[in-house]
């Protein structure tokens, strides 16, 4: 065994960090430490920084703009970005629809679609969910018809993230009823534009508007932008659900929250003393730290076995339940490390420009927001539950 | 032994439910917990006028109650109605006032004409009244305070403070009405509805109730009070949640069934309705005591704190996943009751808090 990088990967890790302290913008990352709600063009400019570079779609192929980097090599690029407190690469477009188009698009998609990702032309939503379609999935009943060259999409999306910036929805559609299910859903391409489409924001308990109810009245489609064949759309959908592994677990976003509560722990005095020295905090921290340096050797494991070929299906969902559980339960610390301070709720303080006077420290105001909104961590993706089946259909074999 | 209610509390129950019912509705809790000072001044009157205020004191204080299972009914009606408003901090200050002879403010705080809150914490006491730095000075008319008070309940829109500060003689309370003076309020809303300010006093003149040097034990047994109250309200709010879930499990369908079919989801219903059962008997055991010697009372209110510390993280946590992405969202009752649940840990004092503090009483009374 051997638990190091190689020289090679020390060498890229120090090529990824000099990158990040030369264009990572201060007033970006100041805003991810804080909690802060980018706005869509900062999200945009961050793209835009890493495609200059030539890292934005890191996964793809080279000749597709890609990078060809190992697995190693992009989980070392997304811990070091996630410790800097670079603004996360959004995945709806680079990480979703772009490798359903390179494995099953036609030549003609990938030219029209691929580069606009990569130079922020369209900004994509995933139209998956329904209000009767969750963990079913398959039981999802938007309708796309035929009419000579167009698709007449009827029926309702919900949970759409950030669908209020999005031009292009990729969306599950039923076009055939009758057979099993999953037979009978196809994968369109949808511009949000399209008269017929409206988008009603969804309010989270947090107050956040990151989601949204998208309606669909007769919303005409065409026929070219149909990935792949009818009636296939369950297995393109599928290898978009199991694509992404290497950030499943979240472990660089992970540690540099943990590092941010290690230093709440140090400068927080409760009864005289720093928390981190308060037996009970401190035992509730060390739990944390050590589950998180754990997972951090098991995601690794997971990627040396990836990067030989396997598919490690029951580790996937592994990494994705205790990953969220990880950060799950940062946050809860964090939210206890504010005291009353946690209590007090100014949303104005997540925008960014906010130089208002902050009750209490000035990291406690999105603490108990970023709380409640995080429990999402563990229902969307597959849900937790959804994945422990995943792991005992995997390991029982009744 | 009876562990029912009795008639009388009964029937406090079932009008303040009916009150409750009518006017404060979760369609107009849902956002009104988050306008202006987020609570109702009227609902206050109507509270008072039902009794609900003087049910927390005795009749020699002009109450009509004060038993703490009084109290504790009372505190599960405004948790399973998640009304917002400085009843809490009312409960403490009019403790406080009972116990220094304060009929006339006492009167007023009962008849709901008077909105006491009351002010103890500061920004770095984590409820240890001994490293309260707001200080009182005789002058030679009466008093004045200065230094500063953090998450006061509805510090704006209250009429009057309790205030517990450090005189030369050590912990005393003092009354303080808003306007006075050298006072200065940042009012905010909480994260669960509701509002409370950060107070600071400059020379802000204040009347000594009770005797001076004298408050610690005073605001400690207002304390275990409020403490009773809050573990009922939470238990009721647990209640509410649990309801919820059950029925959401029974009617949402997924895979063709009714999502309450998985034992997976079955199970975890089993375990939260344990902890629900564990955390009310910790909530009548604390309301038992809190008449008892001190420090049976103050372990009783510490293990409840600690019980629905835990039990109360569990319970949100479960029925917002098992809910799925619904239980995210601000339209749906079960997400407010959630926050509530949530955040009744952040008040008077967290579970590691009691923990530690039920383990320091009790080296009075383990053998050696
Ligand atoms: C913040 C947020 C953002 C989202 N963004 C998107 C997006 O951009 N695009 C999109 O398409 N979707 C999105 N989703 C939707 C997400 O994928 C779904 O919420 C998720 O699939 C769960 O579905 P559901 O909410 O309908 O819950 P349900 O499927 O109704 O599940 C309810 C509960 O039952 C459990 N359950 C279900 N089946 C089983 C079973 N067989 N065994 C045991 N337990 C089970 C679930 O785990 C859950 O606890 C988002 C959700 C959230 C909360």
């Amino acid at each position: 065994m051997d638990l190091t990088y190689s020289a090679s990967e020390e060498a890229f890790r120090s090529e990824v960090r000099a990158f990040l302290a030369a264009h990572l913008p201060q007033r970006l990352s100041d805003k991810v430490r804080k909690d802060q709600h980018l706005t869509r063009a900062e999200q945009e400019e961050w793209h835009a920084i890493l495609q200059t570079r030539g890292w934005l779609a890191n996964h793809w192929p080279v000749d597709w703009g890609g990078t060809g980097w190992t697995v190693m090599e992009r989980f070392i690029f997304e811990t070091e970005t996630a410790l800097a407190h670079a603004p996360r690469i959004l995945p709806f477009g680079v990480s979703m629809i772009g490798p359903v188009l390179l494995k099953y698009g036609s030549e003609a998609q990938k030219r029209h679609w691929l580069p606009r990702i990569l130079n922020g032309t369209d900004w994509w939503c995933q139209g998956y969910s329904e209000p009767g379609a969750g963990s079913d999935l398959a039981s999802l009943t938007t309708s796309a018809v035929r009419e000579g060259d167009v698709y007449i999409v009827n029926g309702q999306k919900t949970w759409t993230t950030l669908a209020q910036h999005a031009t292009m929805m990729f969306c599950l559609v039923r076009t055939a009823t009758g057979g099993k299910r999953q037979d009978g859903i196809s994968f369109l391409l949808i511009d949000m534009a399209s008269p017929g489409i409206e988008v009603r924001p969804i309010k989270l308990l947090s107050g956040d508007c990151e989601v949204n109810a998208v309606f669909l009245t007769n919303v005409r489609v065409p026929v070219a932008n149909l990935v792949g064949e009818e009636n296939r759309g369950w297995t393109y959908a599928k290898y978009l659900l199991t694509y992404e592994r290497t950030n499943i677990a979240g472990v660089g976003a992970s540690m540099a929250a943990l590092d941010e509560l290690r230093a709440i722990a140090r400068s927080r005095q409760r009864h005289g003393r720093p928390l981190a020295e308060d037996p009970q905090f401190a035992a509730r921290l060390a739990r944390t730290e050590i589950e998180l340096e754990n997972m951090q050797t098991t995601n690794l494991r997971v990627l040396v076995e990836a990067g030989a070929g396997a598919a490690p299906v029951a580790e996937s969902s592994m990494l994705k339940i205790r990953g969220t559980e990880i950060r799950q339960q940062i946050d809860d610390l964090t939210r206890r490390a504010a005291g009353v301070h946690a209590r007090p709720w100014l949303p104005e303080a997540f925008e960014g420009g906010w130089n208002g006077a902050p009750v209490g420290p000035d990291w406690a105001g999105p603490v108990a927001t970023r709380y409640f909104n995080d429990r999402k961590l563990s229902i969307f993706g597959g849900s937790n539950e959804v994945q422990r089946e995943i792991i005992t259909k995997a390991i029982l074999e009744l | 032994m009876d562990f029912s209610l009795g008639q009388d509390r009964q029937m406090l129950v079932d009008s303040l439910r009916r009150l409750l019912a009518a006017k404060a509705p979760f369609a107009a809790r849902k956002d009104g917990a988050f306008e202006g000072s987020g609570w109702s001044r009227a609902l206050w009157q109507d509270m008072a006028d039902l009794g609900a205020i003087g049910a927390w004191f005795d009749e020699s204080h002009g109450g009509y109650g004060g038993s703490p299972f009084d109290i504790a009914v009372v505190f599960g009606e405004i948790g399973r109605a998640l009304l917002t408003g400085p009843y809490l901090a009312a409960l403490q200050a009019g403790h406080v006032l009972a116990a220094a002879g304060q009929t006339d403010a006492l009167a007023a705080l009962i008849a709901g004409t008077s909105v006491v809150t009351y002010a103890e914490e500061e920004a770095d006491t984590w409820f240890d009244p001994a490293a309260i730095t707001t200080r009182a000075t005789p002058t030679g008319a009466g008093w004045v305070l200065d230094g500063a008070k953090t998450v006061v309940a509805a510090a704006g829109s209250a009429d009057r403070l309790v205030v517990v500060a450090q005189a030369p003689q050590g912990l005393t309370t003092f009354l303080v009405e808003a306007g006075a003076p050298g006072l200065t309020i940042r009012d905010y809303l909480l994260v669960d509805g509701g509002s409370a300010g950060d107070i600071g006093f400059a020379a802000t003149p204040a009347v000594l109730i009770g005797t001076a040097g004298e408050a610690a034990s005073v605001i400690e047994a207002a304390r275990a009070l409020a403490l009773v109250a809050l573990a009922w309200e939470a238990v009721a709010v647990m209640d509410v949640l649990r309801d919820h879930t059950l029925d959401y499990l029974r009617t949402r369908k997924q895979f063709g069934q009714a999502i309450g079919k998985f034992q997976a989801l079955q199970h975890r219903m089993a375990t939260l309705a344990l902890e629900i059962e564990q955390a009310r008997s910790a909530a009548i055991n604390a309301a038992d005591r809190a008449s008892g010697p001190r420090t049976t009372r103050e372990r009783a209110v510490s293990a409840a704190k600690v019980t629905i510390g835990k039990a109360g993280s569990l319970v949100a946590e479960e029925a917002i996943q098992v809910h799925g992405g619904i239980g995210m969202t601000w339209d749906l009752a079960l997400s407010h009751y959630a926050k509530r649940l949530m955040m009744i840990g952040h008040e008077l004092g967290d579970e590691d808090h009691h923990l530690a503090r039920y383990i320091a009483l009790g080296q009075d009374i383990i053998p050696a």
